[in-house]
């Protein structure tokens, strides 16, 4: 007999697993936001950690982003360390003055000497037949204003050594949830759960030779499922995870186009300013010397997210992306 | 939270006392309308129909002891000053002579090029004195930017409660150490970290109360109405304090609102809120102090509204001319605080002509040395530009800074 050590857990579970370990392991750490409580979120992330230690430590809050972050803010001058959720990521925009205004600023305002310590959790990204405001994919925002790190898990691993990581940050950290993977599963034992990593390391999923996939968050699975529908078409495709997006990991993304010779950026946001365009151009500026094609982007169209049945056409999927590859100049 | 099965007489019966709120406490004609309402008691009522209130609603706070006064609440030129306390008001006093002269000195200042703007308080020193007066050593002060007498007024060293006007750093000071929050520039959005301070300091069972600052223009902001949701419902111990100075830059009140007072707002949060003269600065000094008092107390939040005038412009860099006539900033100048304070004190005998000209001698000390402080240049390093973006620079600072580094040794050996 042998004895199931490790079960399938979802992203879901670890990431309420992250918040109840470090709630559990510091006592300045406040969970707060819409429905966390008794509910456990819309999403359940939150399940259970009002039971185990008290409203006071998991709060249901009014029904006001700004107010909530805007608090947040001040508990962590006080010293604490709050953790708020954003119910949706559309919903997280009025709260954006106090992020911009005061949550980005205040270590640099005051010279390091009030740094906030605040990890802003957001669900984020499409693919779940949400209606209107409630599929956006809203890094680009987070990732213009200096002062804030963005993380984005996109495995159940990461989803709890990310979390963990974020609420230790010292810095405020914009975790953005992929909600498609919510229910994703992964081997993964919760009584153990591995060490936690550094925030802003990228890792590389898969490796290959004929081209990068530079992706991050809802996209890797796509990306994985697109390396390996390009075995048929002869392109050994290299996966590269970015994890988080401030601080983006350079050295990683360039030592991959460096070897494979080219590079497609894929994410859900809009493509017109959004991550894939700085990704791009800074590839191309260190790697000019090594591409055999132009970086390409596969993301959102410039468009207001679609209704539900219509994101499939907007989403980037596999066949994108493999049309995309094929671009990359390949007869040269 | 009460649940719909529960009868509207068995929720009179158990006073509510959800989110921690006051005790409910209902005139006597409510309670007998309700209670005759009570369905189990009525007699003959038909088995399948039996009025009764809608199901979810039940009696909450009583709206009102919250209503503010009638009228600004005085103490100065009404029987109320005969209890003065003479050693606070002396202290008030010099206070606002000083604040009188600090207000004159910054304005210089920004003549000289010395201050890249600076808004003036001239004509609301009592209330900029009296939030930095009400307050214990552990209390915090959330200023706006236009509240750097009452940074001073707290201890805070003028060079460094002006250094955001001066333009060399946006926060001249440590906030923990002083617990003074940093200036605040977009309006009202430091009422929020004022409540998330005061509830945090209460989840710690620390005795501290916060107090915050914002104008007349500020009270139609959003983050004034969550402010002040999140401190009634959390019952956070914070004392909110609207200067109503007139004019938000140059939109009069009428154009902001249309509520009776400024202070009624607090009514519809389940808080109290206060009216009060602003220019009286016993009157203010108390009316804060009961706040400060009842917040320490366990008894939540409260509104103050301060009717004042601001009788400069909005800044240096503003014309109040092109929105005010002259004849209401002469009425308000007969109205004003130094004055009242001084002709009631000396009056009274609490003041002679000694202790005006000991304030005098003080606030021109303090003039001169700012004056002097901030006619040296400050010491600037641009390297700092990147220091405290995060905790640890990122590799992309960490480039631009090298970039920056290199520009200014270029510029160095030219």
């Amino acid at each position: 007999m042998t004895t199931v050590a490790v079960k399938p857990a979802t992203m879901a579970q670890a990431l309420g697993r992250a918040l109840r370990d470090s709630m559990a392991e510091d006592p300045t750490v406040h969970v707060m936001g819409e429905d966390v409580g008794t509910l456990g979120g819309v999403f359940r992330i939150t399940d259970g950690l009002t039971k185990e230690f008290g409203e006071d430590r998991c709060t249901d809050t009014p029904l006001a982003e700004a107010g909530i972050l805007g608090t947040a803010v001040g508990m962590a001058m006080y010293g604490l360390r709050p953790v708020v959720e954003m119910q949706f990521d559309a919903f997280a925009y009025p709260a954006f003055e106090q992020l911009i205004s005061h949550v980005a600023r205040m270590r640099n305002r005051t010279r390091g000497a009030m740094p906030l310590p605040i990890t802003i959790r957001v669900p984020y990204g499409g693919g779940i037949g949400g209606v209107e405001h409630h599929s956006d994919s809203s890094e680009a925002y987070y990732t213009a204003t200096p002062g804030l790190h963005v993380v984005t898990p996109a495995t159940v691993e990461d989803a709890y050594g990310l979390l963990r990581a974020s609420i230790a940050s010292d810095d405020p950290v914009v975790f953005l949830e992929p909600k498609r993977l919510y229910w994703s599963k992964a081997e993964w034992n919760p009584a153990a759960p591995t060490a936690v990593p550094g925030i802003g390391k990228a890792l590389v999923r898969r490796a290959g030779t004929s081209a990068t996939l530079i992706t991050y968050g809802p996209s890797l699975p796509v990306c994985l499922e697109a390396a390996e529908a390009a075995r048929e078409e002869g392109w050994d495709l290299e996966v590269v995870d970015l994890r988080s997006l401030v601080p983006f990991d350079e050295e990683t993304v360039v030592a991959s186009v460096r070897r494979t010779g080219r590079a497609v950026v894929v994410h859900e946001a809009n493509g017109f300013g959004g991550p894939g365009a700085e990704i791009a151009a800074r590839v191309t500026e260190r790697c000019f010397h090594h591409l055999e094609a132009p970086v390409l982007r596969v993301t959102g169209f410039d468009i207001p997210y679609p209704p539900p049945m219509l994101e499939k056409h907007h989403l980037p999927g596999v066949d994108r992306i493999l049309d995309t590859v094929a671009r990359l100049q390949w007869e040269n | 939270m009460r649940t719909t099965e529960q009868s509207v007489g068995e929720a009179l019966q158990s006073p509510a006392t959800a989110g921690g709120g006051p005790a409910l406490t209902l005139p006597a004609s409510h309670e007998e309308v309700y209670a005759a309402m009570t369905v189990q008691e009525l007699p003959g009522a038909g088995a399948s129909y039996r009025p009764t209130p809608p199901p979810a609603w039940r009696p909450r706070t009583d709206a009102a002891p919250l209503l503010p006064d009638p009228e600004p609440y005085r103490v100065l030129g009404t029987p109320a000053a005969e209890k003065l306390d003479p050693d606070l008001m002396r202290r008030c006093y010099a206070e606002l002579v000083r604040g009188r002269r600090y207000n004159a000195q910054a304005t210089a200042l920004t003549r000289q090029g010395r201050l890249a703007v600076y808004p003036s308080t001239v004509g609301q020193e009592a209330c900029e004195i009296a939030a930095a007066l009400v307050l214990s050593e552990q209390d915090w002060l959330f200023p706006s930017y236009r509240d750097t007498l009452a940074a001073v007024a707290r201890g805070l060293d003028p060079v460094q409660a002006l250094t955001l006007l001066r333009g060399d750093w946006h926060t001249g000071y440590d906030p923990r150490e002083t617990r003074i929050a940093p200036l605040c520039t977009p309006l009202a959005t430091q009422l929020p970290h004022a409540v998330g301070v005061a509830h945090a300091a209460r989840l710690r069972g620390d005795d501290v109360v916060a107090l915050a600052m914002v104008g007349d223009g500020g009270t139609s902001e959003g983050d004034f109405h969550e402010a002040l949701n999140f401190a009634a419902v959390w019952q956070a111990p914070v004392v909110f304090l609207v200067q109503n100075n007139g004019f938000a830059i140059s939109v009069p009140l009428a154009k902001q609102t249309a509520a009776p007072t400024l202070a009624h707002k607090a009514v519809g949060y389940g808080m109290p809120g206060r009216l009060v003269d602003g220019n009286d600065v016993a009157a203010v000094h108390e009316v804060l102090a009961e706040a400060v008092h009842r917040a320490r107390s366990g008894g939540g939040p409260t509104l103050v509204e301060a009717i004042t005038y601001r009788m400069d412009a909005h800044t240096n860099a503003d014309d109040a001319t092109r929105y005010r006539e002259d004849d209401e900033v002469a009425a308000w100048r007969e109205h004003d605080p130094v004055d009242l304070l001084e002709r009631e004190l000396t009056a009274r005998g609490i003041l002679d002509e000694a202790g005006i000209q000991a304030a005098k001698d003080a606030a021109e000390t303090m003039a001169a040395a700012l004056r002097e402080r901030m006619n040296a240049d400050p010491v600037l390093d641009p390297m700092d530009l990147f220091t405290h973006v995060y905790a640890e620079q990122t590799d992309r600072l960490r480039e631009q800074a090298a970039m920056l580094r290199a520009e200014l040794d270029a510029e160095a050996q030219a």
